[in-house]
């Protein structure tokens, strides 16, 4: 599913964010990636969801190098991929049922159809009797549940998500991870950066220090 | 899909025009006075050119006999000009009634008593059935040649001076019409830059969710092709409401010339052109700004 060889990003002036990382995540595979803040987290799952270049060696995802994808071919890429953001990027003048329409309306569902997969995972995160709450009005859990619905609408095979649990009470963080472990079971590949690695005990433990695995 | 996502899209421009109502109503009305400039220049040419084509005299030919032409020459004229093909009409004015019709005029009748005899010629009017320049002119100049006429003069001068006029006018609305859609278009990419920079995180995130340049564009785009309209709209009332001012006072003065005219509002052609120009000036402002605030963002 994704094999990252020799990976390495730089970012100017010399500043080396990741440092020859390699490893691979099988298809249905759970895996965390650990460190502190700084490690280089972030810059990895960017580098799998072509928001960033490798500097060095290659990323690969469903067999495509990321690093060398024509800018045109991003987009229909980005659509198999689910991804939840570090911080969360929710549009704050949409209510819960159209920021998760989002992802549906820009690859063109049908509405009738795109409407049912909305609601089922609304449902799916416990959000389905807030479908017409602003996202301001929700509580820092819930924002996070409607994150993760928003990237699971497409039934993307592959999700990818950058410190989900963080800023949550435990109860919350915990919730919101078990939510993870339901996608993993139903067969989809999932990536998390997380510096909290206790509240997925079955995953796969990569970590990274300095930009380099551990 | 397409038909989906468009509906879409418009949906979601207009959604953006009625947020902010005050800005919205601030643009639509910069637009609107702009556009209203040449509108309104085209609504008063077309009443000139109505008012021109209604009361300009019938253009004639005027044939001035020499002095010492007699009944018989006279009546030969008459002759001529009842069998020509190209006449439609004529008419003799005899010099005694020009004589008359001068010294009838105050200023001149103290010139005229002072001349020894009638300085003024027997002269024919005559209306030529065809009434393009170009057949005039030869219409004259045949006339011209006959026995016993002096000098044939063409009328056409006034109808010229009002075509050179009515030229005039009409490269005057169109220099205001392209100055004023330049401006649009200035108004519009500046509109847009706005839009852009406040939905910068929703154009980020569509990205990062997949979404095309197209889909990103497209409501910004329709955005501008419904200020545009919107814009039109607000100067086809405007020049409508100057229209229904103006006409009182003109009929008024129109009266006082004995001219049978009322001022009428902006032809229906006029008014979609009108539309679907400031529809489409939006739309390219947009489109312009597009093409320079969403490059490689």
């Amino acid at each position: 599913m994704i094999k990252v060889d020799h990976a390495s990003k730089r970012y100017p002036p010399g500043f080396d964010a990741l440092s020859d990382i390699s490893f691979e995540v099988a298809a249905g595979e759970l895996v965390t990636v650990g460190g502190h803040s700084g490690a280089g987290k972030s810059t990895l799952l960017k580098l799998i969801a072509a928001m960033e270049r490798p500097t060095g060696g290659a990323v690969l995802v469903h067999g495509q190098n990321m690093g060398s994808l024509k800018r045109t071919a991003i987009p229909y890429l980005r659509r198999n991929l689910g991804i939840v953001f570090q911080d969360q990027k929710l549009l704050f003048d949409r209510n819960a049922f159209e920021n998760v329409m989002l992802p549906l309306t820009i690859s063109g569902f049908p509405p009738a159809e795109a409407q049912r997969r909305v609601q089922a995972a609304l449902d799916k995160v416990g959000l389905l009797g807030r479908q017409k709450a602003m996202p301001i009005m929700l509580s820092g859990g819930e924002q996070q549940r409607l994150a993760i619905a928003r990237a699971v609408v497409s039934r993307p095979n592959l999700l990818l998500a950058d410190e989900p649990t963080a800023h949550l009470d435990p109860e919350t963080a915990a919730d919101v991870a078990r939510i993870f472990l339901e996608f993993r079971a139903v067969g989809v590949t999932v990536l998390i950066a997380t510096y909290d690695d206790s509240l997925f005990p079955d995953a796969r433990r990569l970590v990274l220090a300095q930009g380099r695995l551990q | 899909m397409w038909l989906h996502q468009s509906g879409d899209a418009l949906r979601l421009a207009a959604r953006r025009l009625i947020a902010s109502p005050v800005n919205t109503l601030l643009s639509v009305l910069a637009i609107g006075v702009a556009l209203a400039l040449p509108a309104g220049g085209q609504m008063l040419l077309a009443n000139a050119l109505q008012l021109a084509r209604n009361s300009t005299p019938a253009p004639q030919i005027s044939l001035f006999l020499d002095l010492d032409a007699d009944k018989r020459a006279i009546r030969d004229i008459d002759g001529r000009l009842k069998n020509h093909p190209g006449v439609k009409a004529y008419r003799l004015i005899p010099r005694e009634d020009t004589l008359a019709r001068m010294k009838a005029n105050e200023g001149l009748a103290d010139v005229i008593e002072a001349l020894p005899k009638n300085p003024f010629p027997d002269a024919f009017t005559v209306l030529p059935a065809d009434d393009r320049p170009e057949a005039m002119e030869q219409l004259a100049a045949e006339l011209g040649k006959l026995s016993k006429v002096a000098h044939a003069q063409l009328d056409s001068d006034w109808a010229r001076r009002m075509a050179a006029l009515l030229k005039i006018g009409r490269t005057g609305v169109l220099l205001m019409a392209l100055l004023l859609g330049v401006g649009l278009i200035a108004i519009t990419f500046n509109i847009i830059r706005l839009q852009v920079t406040t939905h910068r995180a929703e154009i980020e995130l569509s990205r990062l969710l997949g979404a095309t340049d197209a889909f990103i564009r497209r409501p910004f785009h329709y955005f501008g092709v419904l200020l545009g309209l919107a814009g039109g709209i607000v100067a086809w009332m405007i020049v409508a409401g100057a229209t229904w001012w103006l006409r009182g006072p003109i009929s008024e003065l129109a009266q006082l010339y004995s001219l049978e005219f009322s001022l009428r509002p902006l032809a229906l052609v006029d008014s979609i052109a009108l539309l679907a120009v400031a529809a489409a000036l939006g739309g390219i402002g947009a489109s312009l700004s597009l093409s320079k605030h969403l490059r490689d963002d």
